[in-house]
């Protein structure tokens, strides 16, 4: 009898699923490769859809890889696609067209979808976008150039969501963001690089209001009219939701896999089954370098999370050992993360030139470095990220002093 | 065109031939191993590193403040480091020689 030939599923064809897939040809899987996703179009870049995909009006999508790449690597890309379930016992997926994969492995690289927040009357609102798909963005795009008055709101005010209202502003739209919290990011970041992003944007000429939580909305005449709990009320004409992302566990909880915040996976990125693992923004994870479970909405996690899921599966037992690092552009900024500030006891602000500006700021718990976030300053984000990777002791004092360079002249002696 | 070679770590060479655009993304469009461009071209992650045929590094320049910071990432640096992804695609480059960083 012919051996049965091995087959690796992968659902989700992000950056996380598409890198796993060329990753496991890498490592040498021998058996078949099917790459699934509900999304029609070629996988791509993510973060350029908030910022040059939308404010370019001639950009293109960006693939992460092309279409030859998939044929030449022998990876089967079923496009337009979507999982109805898993059979854990059968080792099959099945889709809603009916059509069965039986699988070796599986990889749930199904990432996150926008949270709809319980606004009244938002289901009436035609002009309503979130921000996630290169469709959602398309979207965006054409009802911007088909409206007459421009004016946007973005419900919340968290990375994405200001990299769309800096972008609207740039195409010359009139733009609003209502934030629930006292301050904009809020969730994410210090009050120090809160407020450095509100200002940016009140001088870019962007309305930021905080403090205003929406609970209703309307057709208004040709607008849509917008209720916050302060009384308050903003008429726009393009109504955009920014309040986060939860993670697509649907299928692997009927697939009865443990689930936390995101599918649960072990350092090698396998979930409670042995046959399943999860990667990318889905899956929760144990942080090794703070000690704690994470779940992170990042290309870096999907990117690095996807080679360490092929090796597993490729037969090599490799942990999942790495410093998370983000970026945002917003504007002229480049802001540049490295670290999860989360628990941080101490902040160590360095405005090296205000004017331009050059600023990082250093969150500590206690003497330990935890997380740097660098505003047009990639040398304060190198030698975080060489810090951090090296558990390296910063001497604060030094930090303190722009007269000392951001080098490896800040270790402690 | 402009011709554009590319040594991997495998000691390959391959030509690609090119009108635009930045050098990562000829090289991630013609799978190159070794570049693999993840931040897709915003000098974000230092996955793109070639080392310039010194030859032609008078042609092609020095790395921008950002991108030599952002290279000080690698172990492999050297004085004829670039990030592919900052190096756009014109006739100056043509005939280049390209190291993929290991």
């Amino acid at each position: 009898m012919k051996k049965k030939e091995k087959t690796c599923v992968i659902i989700g064809a992000s950056h996380a699923g598409v890198n796993c897939a060329f990753a496991l040809r890498k490592e040498g899987w021998q058996g078949a490769v099917v790459l699934i996703d509900s999304d029609p179009e070629l996988p791509y870049h993510r973060p350029p859809l908030s910022k040059t995909y939308l404010n370019e009006p001639a950009a293109d999508l960006q693939s992460l890889k092309p279409l030859e790449s998939y044929h030449k690597n022998n990876i089967k890309l079923l496009l337009d696609k979507t999982v109805s379930k898993i059979d854990s016992l059968k080792r099959q997926i099945i889709l809603y067209d009916g059509t069965c994969f039986e699988y070796t492995k599986l990889v749930l690289a199904t990432g996150a979808k926008p949270i709809i927040p319980p606004i009244e009357g938002l289901k009436q609102i035609s002009k309503v976008f979130t921000l996630r798909t290169a469709g959602d963005i398309t979207s965006i795009k054409n009802a911007f150039f088909k409206s007459d008055k421009k004016k946007a709101a973005i419900i919340g005010g968290g990375y994405i969501g200001l990299e769309t209202a800096a972008s609207l502003k740039k195409m010359g739209a009139e733009v609003t963001v209502l934030e629930r919290e006292s301050r904009i990011l809020a969730r994410v970041t210090s009050s120090y690089i809160s407020n450095f992003f509100q200002e940016l944007h009140k001088r870019n000429g962007v309305d930021i209001q905080v403090g205003k939580n929406v609970f209703a909305v309307e057709n208004y005449n040709d607008t849509i009219r917008i209720y916050c709990d302060d009384a308050t009320e903003f008429d726009v004409d393009i109504l955009i939701l920014g309040v986060g992302v939860k993670p697509n566990c649907t299928i692997a909880s009927k697939a009865e896999l443990k689930i936390s915040d995101g599918i649960l996976v072990d350092e090698y990125t396998q979930t409670s089954n042995e046959h399943i693992y999860a990667i990318g923004d889905v899956s929760y994870h144990y942080n090794k370098n703070y000690g704690y479970n994470v779940r992170l909405e990042s290309v870096q996690n999907a990117v690095e999370q996807s080679k360490i899921a092929a090796l597993n599966i490729a037969g090599k037992k490799i942990k999942y050992d790495t410093i998370p690092w983000f970026w945002s552009d917003q504007f002229d900024i480049k802001l540049q993360i490295v670290g999860l500030a989360n628990g941080y006891t101490d902040v160590i602000v360095r405005e090296d030139d205000l004017e331009k500006p050059v600023i990082s700021v250093w969150y500590f718990k206690d003497e330990t470095l935890l997380a740097v976030d660098a505003i047009n300053n990639a040398k304060a984000y190198v030698f975080g990220t060489k810090f951090l990777k090296n558990k390296i002791r910063v001497d604060k004092a030094k930090l303190k002093d722009i007269s000392v360079p951001i080098n490896n002249s800040l270790e402690v002696n | 065109m402009v011709k554009i070679t590319f040594i991997t770590n495998d000691n390959e060479k391959v030509t690609l031939e090119a009108e635009s655009g930045s050098v990562m993304e000829l090289a991630v469009n013609n799978n190159i191993q070794g570049i693999d461009g993840d931040c897709g071209g915003v000098c974000s992650c230092a996955t793109c590193h070639v080392h310039v045929d010194p030859l032609f590094f008078d042609k092609i320049g020095e790395a921008t403040e950002i991108e030599k910071d952002m290279l000080e990432l690698d172990d492999n640096v050297n004085e004829y480091s670039r990030l592919s992804c900052q190096l756009q695609i014109t006739d100056d480059l043509d005939g280049v020689v390209l190291t993929v960083a290991k």
